[in-house]
């Protein structure tokens, strides 16, 4: 299987020096799903970001399909790979169709309202119903599914999803994730999937990362995350688990 | 007697009026060209905020009379008297025009912005299709703030005989004439409530529903 990602002994220092990736070395193979758990500020989102050059490293490299990440214009390869974060990231101003076409706009091509639908249909919105709705109008789990079939569009075959279930209620999360794990078996994408939560890890991932202070405590089969013993790994799964069980 | 006032001078105020429309609205057009670009510059260029803004504010605290004495013997400027009360207006119009641009794009959700370059889109397209719609609605909220302050600071252009509603009141004060005073006064705040509102209706046609809720 071809390489789709690679971090190669990637570190990124902050403006105040504080090195926010430390030797980060990874390789995400095509078709496959990786998520990067750790707790907050463990570097899960700069990880994400050095990706799509919305930040570059300060160290080391990162390959994109075999190429350096710098030798991309970042505005190309932005267009090229899917995005989504929590709810915020839809266009209030822009009908659902508006904010689903938004990348094919970009590229100079309007896509048709028989693409739309398709694309709205794929994450389980019917198009007749949504597409004329604005964000404000919708449920935290319908903006989700939005935010998903825009990151579709322009079918890219890398997908970056930063926390992108966060803001949704247990059920509405699990529904999403159900509904993305069968997408992703269908469509084969690269993903890169943040995530604090352990469970959704597991489900959706075929490998998982852990992330602690910058550092990889460690790159695993998702199956043998539990089984490991590394502390760092042992430390986070048991306070994920505690987390769940406590009552909220 | 106020009809017959009317009556007879129904042909100047209509005239007074029109020059006073001309005024505000030739120094609006210069001061939205000036303030909105300096504006959005200036979210792009943050650590010149402060002084730009303290230069417009300085600006905006220089009465208005002085204002139009210190231009009137400015080479070019002072040869026609309706240029001196169009700097001068713009002058007063760039502080809420600026600030508003300003404030307003800063104020869109940084989410989206972040969202909008992860998506691809270039610096132009960023501007164009989300900051400036979303910020829309306090922009013109500052046009709003500068086309009244513009009308009520024209009406102080007729002292360098630039014309405009302060003609009727410079007379009637001079001539002690309540009814002078009144046909300026009067219309002036006509069209600095009339600008307000339409302004108001637009503001709240622009404003992007459930865009605080993003």
């Amino acid at each position: 299987m071809a390489t789709a990602i690679e971090f190669r002994d990637v570190s990124l220092q902050a403006p105040d020096g504080r090195l926010l990736l430390d030797g980060v070395n990874l390789r995400l193979e095509e078709g496959t799903t990786t998520a990067v758990l750790g707790r907050s500020g463990s570097g899960k989102t700069t990880l994400l970001r050095l990706v799509n050059r919305m930040a570059d490293p300060s160290g080391g490299t990162v390959f994109i399909r075999g190429k350096e990440c710098e030798q991309h214009n970042p505005i190309q390869l932005r267009r090229g790979m899917g995005y989504v974060i929590q709810e915020t990231g839809l266009f209030p101003h822009f009908t659902v169709a508006r904010n689903v076409g938004m990348v094919p706009e970009l590229n100079g091509k309007r896509i048709d309202e028989a693409r739309i639908g398709k694309l709205l249909e794929q994450v389980g919105l019917g198009a007749g119903q949504f597409s004329q709705r604005y964000p404000h109008q919708l449920s935290g789990g319908q903006r989700q599914r939005v935010g998903l079939a825009r990151a579709l569009a322009a079918d890219p075959p890398i997908l970056l999803m930063d926390e992108p279930f966060g803001a949704l209620d247990p059920l509405t999360r699990a529904e999403m994730q159900d509904m993305l794990r069968a997408l992703l078996e269908r469509l084969k994408k690269t993903v890169l999937l943040v995530t604090h939560d352990l469970d959704e890890a597991l489900y959706l991932a075929s490998r998982i990362v852990l992330l602690e202070g910058g550092k990889m405590v460690t790159d695993v089969a998702a199956e043998d995350f539990l089984k490991s013993e590394i502390p760092a790994v042992k430390a986070y799964a048991e306070a994920f688990h505690r987390s769940q069980k406590e009552p909220q | 007697m106020i009809s017959g006032f009317l009556a007879q001078h129904a042909d100047e105020i209509r005239t007074q009026t029109l020059e006073h429309v001309w005024l505000t609205g030739a120094a609006m057009l210069f001061a939205s060209a000036i303030g909105i670009p300096v504006g959005i510059w200036l979210t792009r260029h943050s650590r010149w905020a402060k002084p730009v803004l303290g230069f417009v504010n300085v600006i905006q605290t220089i009465p208005s009379l002085a204002m139009f004495g210190f231009l009137l013997p400015l080479p070019w400027l002072g040869d026609r008297a309706a240029r001196i009360a169009i700097v001068a207006l713009v002058g007063y119009a760039l502080l809420p025009i600026i600030r508003n641009t300003y404030a307003g794009i800063h104020g869109v959700d940084r989410t989206l912005s972040e969202v909008a370059r992860a998506l691809g889109m270039t610096d132009m397209q960023r501007l164009f299709k989300v900051e400036l719609p979303l910020a829309a609605g306090v922009i013109l909220a500052g046009l709003r703030t500068a086309t009244v302050i513009c009308v009520g600071v024209a009406t102080i252009a007729a002292a360098v005989g630039a014309g405009g509603l302060g003609e009727f009141i410079f007379r009637g004060v001079a001539s002690v004439d309540n009814r002078l005073v009144l046909a300026g006064a009067i219309p002036a705040a006509l069209l600095a409530l009339g600008a307000d509102g339409v302004l108001g209706l637009i503001e709240r046609w622009v404003r992007v529903p459930g865009a605080a809720r993003q």
